[in-house]
Parts: structure tokens; C-alpha cells; sequence
């Protein structure tokens, strides 16, 4: 009895396994092989950060493409794309690895609240409505779209101070942040070497006394670091500086002269001059209108003696 | 001025409604039939009632903080509300032991699981009492007798057991019915909230009035209920019983009223309801009719509920001007 | 039997607590703040500059487009500067400040309260006195009225439909109006039915305004054409496709403009502001606007010059009281609130709200318990529950696929809603996106 039953239910398996064979390779879609093989090498988060649909997509792509220029996975960064490289037997061309950085530093501190928002506490909603609670109507409005928005845990909005902040270590430069940021404050630049670079932290387009009345860390457009500036990469438009980290090459010379501490250095050794307490950006203190002048005599006279440490820091890149 | 103005979007008022506004509005309107329920069932009424509400809310407290982790919200009125109308759907002899797990398997299977108000597919006191049903067949289909001339008698779960109306009609004893009238005061076995017809009808009139259901799911079952065994009866009176007598008896007027029109778990649109109300009385009419249960509301709402969001996906409310442009 | 629109609505309370009152003249402040984006489409572009003097009614700013509007100088003076100023969108925009200086009207203008109702000019010639008027929606749209009155090639209106509902809890502009100048605004209908050249109009106005509609039924005898139609009160009425279904049983479909049902619709206050502009060639620089609130010590109806700031308005309803939560740019369902009181007054405001504190405050957020309120009184017949939770979570394609666009924000479900669920907040943000992946998706074909 039993081995009857056992021949015949083997046998329906049997049936049953030709005939899914069989469909498998009646309808096969053909696939090239090395799109598989090049996903085995990705990281498979499917964040969409390459800007293709997931991992597949992007695997797709780059066998399809004739050369890698212009395909970056910013999860994997270049570890993983000169495996892609070596699997598809194509060149890969050096891409600086980038960060997200977040250009505002209205602090509760700096920015006070001038009136209660009550609506739903996301910046989408929020922005369309009006430009925030505070006098700047450009500043980061401190609901964490770009925190919700972030699929590596990278960006942070920290209570103390009512801004994003973005761990370097865990931030992809996937974009995910800067889209979501319905006010553009969040770019993607350069990372840097040893993960060094200088930003205006303000995106205020208004008058330097009316952006300076609403928050004590704007960037007022009064040009000094613009002139200053020995490689022009500093331009100062709708009272407002920016500095092309492309032409930059962190030579600090902006960050001395700023009267409102607007610009920040990230991951410098500490300057040994007073000035090394305006650089540090999640404290700011409330600078009045008279204590520039005093700070930019003292950061004219640090510029001259440091040029050689400068310079070899310059070499060190 | 010292304040700071506030801002926000559009619109600036309210109407004043709110959950608890419906939930208790949704009790008040179940008063009369509580009230009959006392005067026929006595002490077991009561002690069902007070049971069932005390352990839904202790339940709904306890999960939903120690559980979920979520802030509980007792006090919007809706596990009092559960309590009540699973008590309504239990004989009064039933022990406490038993209502205790019931309570459970409404709160916690029937709405907590889903992750509380709002997101649960089933009716919660509906599944308290189909587990019961399945659970204790016999504890659950043993109803007290029923004496109008001895109102609220102090007995529990030593009460007299008889035969109700469905159970009659089950086994085809048309002739051993009540009158109409009975019926409609009540003067039969049943559960605790089902009996009185009258009064229910009052709470509907309460919430129609109050806006807190409109009239769509409770006349469209109750319509298509009295056409099918309207049918049946003209085929074969012999048999089928009478549609007024399946108006009045069971839990339909109940059900209908207050277990189907349940806000979370009925469809959206007017015409969805519409289509759901005569799901719910077809079957009704099947199980009570053709099927070896003697009542079928239960289930068929049951069953409803699960194809609710299917009418939410096909029968969308009416649209101003029609199709696309 | 009254008419009312057929899907939806609701009945807030009417606070109209300054109905009866007559119009008061505020007088011009020391400075003006003239936006030059006050309206839908593109911004004015200034013909002045700092310095130039300016009387009462000269043009400032030019039309920016077909969609745009002229702007005038509500004030003489001097032209202070044109530079960027918070305004009711909530954000900075281009404005040109003018310093006041007396009272000097321009001469064209006739200043007489003679009525004059003949009218030579041909219906293109109306068409472009309204344009060169500025004249935009004074219900609060600010949609520019000679686009309006110019329809696409291929459509034709055969009714005209003047809007005196003010459906809004607490306005009374559009009711002052019509009961100091109800003469006018019937010479303006008329005027307005020439220069489309249709014969039928209709003034809807809801049965909460027994003395307006009796005294425009008396004298509407007089003009051909005009009917005067009470209407059941229900909010939103005012709402252009809400009225036109009232008025003339017309539905709008999804997507499509009025006049694809031939019709045109136009506020009251638009209409007063015509028979100004061609009749005593008056361009639009002032208008009527209700200040009140239960804790305002004098709920009026003041005539004001656009650009007076909204503290101004304030003071003269007796100063801005203690206890003061929200100070709202138009009614309490549509309007916006402001963050300041330096905003000035343009085109489109029709009141100043001020609620206590305990009136603003929105009560805490709780799960949707579908209990279906929100669909039942949604004039468009959408679903604004699961509108909230498509754009809550993102999928676009459900939202355009239920009608997200046809939303016109009148606040009905939020009113309604028992959970008190920020339903319009999301909706609006969805709405927008949506529009911009539809015109993406146009533009790319």
C-alpha cells in the first residue's frame, strides 16, 4: 500500500517538475548575464541615489551604457564601481566622493521665533504657507522632512538648536535630503580632502541689516571674503555669498574675514589665534555690530604669519 | 500685544464634533434598549453589561499601553461602547469567566491587533461574539426565559432556559411563535439587546436625528431582508416564516442598526453602503433560511465587513460634474 | 423653494457682527505698501520709480502678461522706493512704497455720486477699460476680470451669474455694498452683459440678506435681463462651480473652466468696481473690507486704499484687543492667517478676522475613524480622507486618480471632521504636486 502511494505521489512530482521545466524555458526572458553579475556587486539598498530605479536599474544601465562616465553609485562609491568596472571589463574614472551639507545656521539662539506655527509640523506643508516662524523668511523651518526623507540614518534634527545636522560617516550623497528640503538649503559638496571643506551657512537674500535683524548668523553680502578670496571662488549675489567648491582650496583666508561667522570650516585643526572660537558652528554667540571690526584686525593680523602652514596644508591636498 | 500670533493653515473654526461626541451619542441611543433589557433579564443584564464594559476598557488599557506603547485613548468612548454592544449580543445567564474572554477576544483580536481605533477590519464586538459563538456553543445558545409580568427578576446564571424564536424557527415549529406584538415589545428569549425591536428603532431615530449614522445600511438590509423572505414565504408559508416575524426576531434589528452601520468597518460612499446593506441581508437570509445556524446576522456582517474595502475601491462618492472632462 | 448646490456643504454659525453697518471711509495712512503680485498670474512690472510723484488713480505697474493686471497708486504722494515686502503670501515680494501726501486725484476720474447709466462703448471697448482699470475677483481670487471676459475661442456664455453670496462666516463687505450701492452694481451687470454680449444674468444671493435682496428685487424691475435669486444658505455657496450649480443646475466637469458650461461669474465687488472703471473712468484702488471678530470692540465695514497696512484697519475698529490669537487676511474657512500686522490690504482682502487665542488653537490630532463626515459634506464629491493619507504617503497616481486637482480648499471636512485630522493641509500640498507632475507630464509631450 505504501509503496504504491509513494510511486504514484513521486510520480505526480515528477509530472509536475517537467512541466514547470518545461514552462520555465518556454517563457524565458532573456536576460544578459552580466546585469546580474554586476548587481551582485552593488550594495543593494535600491535607495535610487544613482538616480535609476534601484540596484536592477542601475545594473542595467551600466551594461547598456558605452563607457561608466557619469554612473555613480554614491552608496558604494568608488570601491564598488571599479568592481563594476573590472566585471564589464570598462574604465571608471575617478569621482570625488561628495556630502550633504546643510547651509543654515539660524539656531533658536540666533533666529528667534517671532510668531507660533500650529499647523501639521512638516516643511512641505509649512513652506507653502508662509517663510516660518522666524524673521528670515529663507531659514530651515526645523521639521525634519530631510530626516524623513533620509534612508542611512545620516540626518539628524538636533532639538538644542532646531537644525538638520548630517553625520559625514553615514550620508551617501544620495539627494534623497536635498529634494526633500522645500527651501534648497541642503547642497551636495565636495566632501573634501580628509573630509575638509568651508560653506556659507546661510541662504538669506535679503538686505545684510534686514537678514542680520532676523538671525545674528546670516551673511549680510558685505563682500569681504569674496575680495579676500585669493583663487575667485567666492561670489556674492542678492546679498548673499557662495563659495564654488570646485575653485575652492581650503585656504581659510573667507572664514578669518567673515564679520558675522556666516562661513564654516568643517574638520580643521583649531586655529591658535582668538579667532578659533567663531569657527565652531552648533555655538554660536550674538556678535554686535561693533565686535567685527576688532575680529577682522585680529584675523588680518593672524593672516600674514600663518602663510607657511598654510601652504603646507595646501601641499598636504 | 505680548503673544505671538499664532499661524496656520486655512480653515481657522471648527464644528465642534468629535469622537467621543459620536461614541456617546451612539450609547445614549442604545438607553431604551438597555432599559427593556433590565426589565426583562433583571440582575443578568446587568451583570453582563457592567462585565463586558469593564473588561473591554481594561483590556484596550492594558494592551494598548504595555503592548503598543501607544498613549491609550479610554476615554473617547469606543471601548465602552464595544463592551456594550457585545454585552447586547450575549444571553444574560452567560458567566463572567466567559465574558471575560470575550471582551479579550473583541479588544484585543478585533481591534488592538489591527493596531487600534480606526485601523481594524472586523467589527470588534461582532468577532468578541462569533469567538464566543464557536468557542461555547453551548453556554452561548442557552437563553433565559422570559416573563413580561415578572419584570427585572434577580437571576443570574440560574435563570430558566427556553427555546427563542429562531431556534423555533429552525426547527420549522411555525406554530409555537409569538404574536407580533411580543415581538415587538420584546416579550420573547433572546440575547440581551436584540429583543425589543421597538426600542432599537427608537435609537436609530436618536442617531438619524443627532447625524451620527445616516439611514443607507440599516434600510437597505432590513429592505432587502423583508423582499427575499417576503419570497420565500409566498413559495412555501408552511416553512418559511413570515418577513415581519424575521424583522423582529434575532439580531437583525440590532445588527443592522448598530453592528453594521459601525463607522470603521462599513464603506464609505452612499452607494457602497447601499450595495453592503444588501450583501449583509442576502446572506443573513441564506444562513437563517438554508444554513443549519439559526442566526445568520452575525456572520453576514462578518463576512461584509471583509469585502469593504473592495467596495471602497469600486464605488467612489459621486463626483461634481460627472466624468473627466 | 430656495436652491442650493446639490453635493455637500455645511452650516457654520454666521457671526456676521457687522451686518447693518454702514461703510466708513478710513483715511489714507502716511505710507502705502503696494504689492505688485496681487493677483493671479504674473506680476505687475512698475512704470515708476524713487521719486517720481504719483496722484490717486495713476498707473504704477503694467500688466506683466495676458494672465496680469494693471496696478494704480491708491494715495498722491512720492514714491518712496520699489523693494521686497511681507505681504499675505506669507513671504517677501516686490512692492513699490509710497510716501502720502494729501488727497490729489487724477482728472479723468469723476468724482461725482451722480448715477450715470447709459453706456456708448462697444463690448471690446468695455473689455479694455476694465483691463486698463486693474480690475481682478474682489471675492478674494484676484483673477484678472478682462481674462475673464475674454473666452477661448470656440465658447460662448449665455448667462452671467453675479456672486452676492458671501457664503464666509463673519463678512459683510459684499452686503454693505449692495445696500449702499445696489443701483450701481445693477448698471454694472449690465454693462458686464454687453461686453459679452449675453442677455440673461442672475444675481445669486443667499436668504440671510432679507434687506438686500428686497431692495435689489425693487430695483432690478428697471434693467432687462437681470434676475435677482435668493438662495438657501449653505457654505460653500460661493464658490464659483457651487454656484453655478445653484444658480443655473450646471455642473462644471473635472478639469474644465465655467464658460465650458456658458457661464461667467463675477463678485459683486467686481462688479461695483466695473461700473466705476467704465463709467467714471475710476481704475481699482480701494475697496470695502470687514474688520471683526467676537473680541473686536467695533465690527465695521471700512473703504479702504489697497496698500493700507492691516494695523491701520485694526485701530480703527477699536485697537487690536489683548487676548488675540489669529489675525486672518479674509474669512475664517478660506482665509490666511498673517504673521504680521504690517501686511497691507490688496485686491483680493475682503475682511480682517481677529480670533482669541482660545478660538485659534487646533485641538490634538487623532486617527481617521472613517466615519465618512468628510465625504458627505465635500462640495466636489471627493474623498478627502483617502486624499490625506495618498499624499501622506506619497502615491501620486491614487491622488490624481481621485480627483486631488478638483479640490477647491473651501475647509468643509476639516470643519467637520471629528478627529480633527489636518485633512486640507496635506491635500493642498498634494494638490500641488500633483499639478506639477501633470504639467511636467504635458510639458515632456
Amino acid at each position: 500500500m505504501i509503496l504504491i502511494a509513494v510511486i504514484l505521489l513521486g510520480a505526480i512530482g515528477a509530472i509536475g517538475a517537467i512541466m514547470l521545466y518545461a514552462a520555465s524555458k518556454k517563457f524565458e526572458v532573456y536576460e544578459d548575464p552580466r546585469i546580474s553579475q554586476v548587481q551582485e556587486v552593488l550594495p543593494g539598498a535600491n535607495c535610487g541615489g544613482c538616480g535609476y530605479p534601484g540596484c536592477s536599474g542601475f545594473a542595467t544601465a551600466c551594461v547598456k551604457a558605452d563607457s561608466l562616465d557619469g554612473l555613480l553609485c554614491p552608496v558604494g562609491g568608488m570601491p564598488v564601481m571599479s568592481k563594476v568596472a573590472s566585471v564589464l571589463g570598462k574604465e571608471v574614472s575617478n569621482l570625488e566622493p561628495m556630502v550633504a551639507v546643510v547651509r543654515c545656521n539660524g539656531t533658536c539662539e540666533a533666529r528667534p521665533r517671532i510668531n507660533s506655527y500650529d499647523g501639521v509640523k512638516k516643511c512641505s506643508i509649512a513652506s507653502t504657507l508662509y517663510g516660518g516662524e522666524t524673521g528670515c523668511s529663507f531659514g530651515c523651518l526645523g521639521f525634519g522632512d530631510c530626516e524623513d526623507a533620509c534612508n542611512f540614518d545620516a540626518i539628524h534634527v538636533n532639538p538644542a538648536t532646531g537644525l538638520p545636522e548630517v553625520d559625514e560617516d553615514k550620508c551617501t550623497s544620495c539627494g534623497a535630503c536635498v529634494k526633500a528640503c522645500p527651501k534648497g538649503i541642503i547642497e551636495l559638496r565636495k566632501k573634501g580632502p580628509k573630509s575638509r571643506r568651508i560653506f556659507v551657512s546661510c541662504i538669506n537674500k535679503d538686505k545684510g541689516a534686514i537678514a542680520r535683524k532676523a538671525c545674528t548668523n546670516a551673511c549680510i553680502g558685505c563682500g569681504k571674503c569674496a575680495k579676500e578670496c585669493p583663487f575667485d571662488a567666492i561670489t556674492v549675489e542678492n546679498n548673499l555669498a557662495y563659495i564654488d567648491f570646485n575653485k575652492c582650496r581650503l585656504c581659510r583666508k573667507c572664514v578669518a574675514v567673515c564679520p558675522t561667522g556666516a562661513i564654516h570650516e568643517i574638520n580643521f585643526p583649531p586655529r591658535k589665534e582668538v579667532v578659533a572660537d567663531k569657527v565652531q558652528p552648533a555655538t554660536p554667540k550674538a556678535v554686535t555690530p561693533t565686535a567685527p571690526k576688532t575680529e577682522v584686525n585680529a584675523a588680518a593680523e593672524a593672516t600674514t604669519p600663518k602663510i607657511t602652514e598654510e601652504t603646507n596644508q595646501n601641499k598636504i591636498q | 500685544m505680548e503673544n505671538k500670533l499664532i499661524v496656520s493653515p486655512s480653515p481657522h473654526i471648527h464644528g465642534g464634533d468629535s469622537i467621543s461626541k459620536n461614541m456617546y451619542g451612539v450609547l445614549i441611543a442604545l438607553i431604551p434598549a438597555f432599559l427593556v433589557s433590565l426589565y426583562f433579564f433583571g440582575l443578568g443584564a446587568l451583570i453582563v453589561t457592567v462585565t463586558s464594559v469593564f473588561f473591554c476598557v481594561l483590556f484596550e488599557y492594558l494592551i494598548a499601553k504595555f503592548i503598543l506603547k501607544k498613549e491609550p485613548t479610554i476615554t473617547d468612548g469606543s471601548a465602552i461602547l464595544t463592551g456594550v454592544l457585545l454585552a447586547f449580543n450575549l444571553p444574560s445567564n452567560l458567566p463572567v469567566w466567559i465574558i471575560m474572554i470575550g471582551a479579550l477576544a473583541a479588544i484585543g483580536i478585533g481591534k488592538m491587533s489591527f493596531g487600534g481605533l480606526g485601523k481594524n477590519i472586523f467589527n470588534p464586538a461582532l468577532t468578541g461574539r462569533i469567538f464566543l459563538l464557536i468557542s461555547f456553543p453551548a453556554q452561548m445558545t442557552t437563553w433565559p426565559l422570559v416573563d413580561s409580568l415578572n419584570p427585572f427578576p434577580i437571576t443570574y446564571t440560574d435563570a430558566h432556559t427556553g427555546a427563542t424564536v429562531l431556534s423555533l424557527m429552525n426547527e420549522h415549529a411555525l406554530d409555537k411563535l409569538p404574536s407580533l406584538g411580543d415581538m415587538l415589545i420584546g416579550n420573547m428569549g433572546g440575547s440581551l439587546g436584540e429583543v425589543c425591536a421597538a426600542a432599537l428603532l427608537l435609537g436609530f431615530v436618536y442617531m438619524l436625528w443627532k447625524k451620527i449614522i445616516t439611514w443607507h445600511i440599516p434600510v437597505s438590509i432590513l429592505v432587502t431582508v423583508f423582499i427575499f423572505t417576503g419570497i420565500m414565504h409566498l413559495v412555501n408559508p408552511a416553512v418559511y416564516a413570515s418577513p415581519f416575524v424575521h424583522l423582529l426576531t434575532g439580531g437583525l434589528m440590532l445588527g443592522s442598526i448598530f453592528m453594521a452601520t459601525d463607522y470603521v468597518t462599513s464603506p464609505m460612499s452612499k452607494s457602497g453602503m447601499i450595495v453592503y446593506g444588501i450583501g449583509i441581508g442576502v446572506l443573513t437570509t441564506l444562513i437563517r433560511l438554508f444554513g443549519s445556524y439559526p442566526e445568520g446576522m452575525s456572520f453576514a456582517i462578518f463576512i461584509m465587513n471583509g469585502v469593504t474595502p473592495l467596495i471602497n475601491t469600486f464605488m467612489q462618492p459621486k463626483h461634481f460634474g460627472g466624468k473627466q472632462a | 423653494m430656495l436652491r442650493t448646490f446639490r453635493i455637500g456643504g455645511i452650516h457654520p454659525p454666521e457671526n456676521k457682527l457687522s451686518a447693518g453697518k454702514k461703510i466708513t471711509v478710513l483715511a489714507a495712512p502716511k505710507q502705502v505698501v503696494i504689492p505688485l503680485g496681487q493677483h493671479i498670474g504674473a506680476p505687475a512690472q512698475a512704470v515708476v520709480q524713487k521719486g517720481d510723484a504719483v496722484k490717486v488713480g495713476t498707473l504704477i505697474a503694467k500688466a506683466g502678461g495676458f494672465v496680469s493686471a494693471n496696478i494704480h497708486s491708491s494715495v498722491s504722494g512720492k514714491v518712496n522706493k520699489i523693494d521686497n515686502a511681507l505681504d499675505a503670501s506669507g513671504y517677501k515680494r516686490p512692492a513699490i512704497f509710497i510716501d502720502v501726501d494729501g488727497d490729489e486725484w487724477e482728472e479723468t476720474i469723476d468724482r461725482s455720486d451722480t448715477l450715470v447709466k447709459e453706456c456708448s462703448l462697444s463690448a471690446k471697448e468695455i473689455v479694455a477699460k476694465i483691463a486698463q482699470a486693474g480690475i481682478v475677483g474682489m471675492g478674494g481670487a484676484t483673477f484678472p476680470t478682462q481674462v475673464k471676459l475674454t473666452p477661448p475661442p470656440g465658447n460662448k456664455a449665455d448667462i452671467i451669474i453675479i456672486n452676492a453670496v458671501e457664503c464666509e462666516p463673519y463678512l459683510t463687505a459684499d452686503h454693505s455694498l449692495i445696500m449702499e450701492k445696489a443701483e450701481q452694481i445693477l448698471v454694472g451687470t449690465t454693462l458686464l452683459m454687453k461686453a459679452v454680449d449675453v442677455n440673461r444674468a442672475v444675481i445669486g444671493i443667499e436668504n440671510n440678506k432679507p434687506d438686500a435682496i428686497a431692495l435689489l428685487q425693487k430695483l432690478a424691475g428697471n434693467y432687462k435681463g437681470i434676475e435677482i435669486m435668493p438662495l438657501k444658505m449653505k457654505y460653500p455657496q460661493g464658490g464659483e462651480k457651487q454656484l453655478i450649480d445653484a444658480v443655473a443646475n450646471r455642473q462644471v466637469k473635472s478639469g474644465a473652466l465655467p464658460i465650458s458650461e456658458g457661464a461667467i461669474v463675477q463678485n459683486v465687488g467686481t462688479v461695483y468696481a466695473v461700473y466705476e472703471a467704465v463709467q467714471k473712468n475710476k481704475p481699482l484702488f480701494e475697496r470695502v473690507v470687514t474688520v471683526t471678530g467676537k473680541s473686536v470692540a467695533n465690527p465695521s465695514n471700512l473703504l479702504v486704499r489697497i496698500g493700507t497696512p492691516v494695523s491701520a484697519l485694526i485701530d480703527a475698529a477699536g485697537g487690536i484687543p489683548e487676548d488675540t490669537g489669529k489675525i486672518i487676511n479674509g474669512g475664517p474657512m478660506m482665509g490666511k492667517a498673517l504673521m504680521s500686522t504690517d501686511i497691507p490690504v490688496t485686491k483680493g482682502s475682503s475682511g480682517i478676522l481677529i480670533l482669541t487665542r482660545k478660538e485659534s488653537e487646533r485641538k490634538p490630532v487623532n486617527e481617521c475613524i472613517r466615519c465618512t463626515k468628510c465625504i458627505q459634506v465635500c462640495p466636489m464629491g471627493l474623498n478627502p480622507t483617502l486624499l490625506m493619507n495618498t499624499t501622506e504617503f506619497k502615491n501620486w497616481e491614487l491622488a490624481e486618480k481621485n480627483h486631488i486637482t478638483d479640490c477647491i480648499e473651501c475647509g468643509s471636512c476639516v470643519y467637520t471632521c471629528p478627529a480633527y485630522r489636518p485633512l486640507l493641509d496635506y491635500i493642498r500640498s498634494g494638490k500641488g504636486t500633483v499639478m506639477n507632475i501633470i504639467r511636467t507630464r504635458k510639458a515632456t509631450k
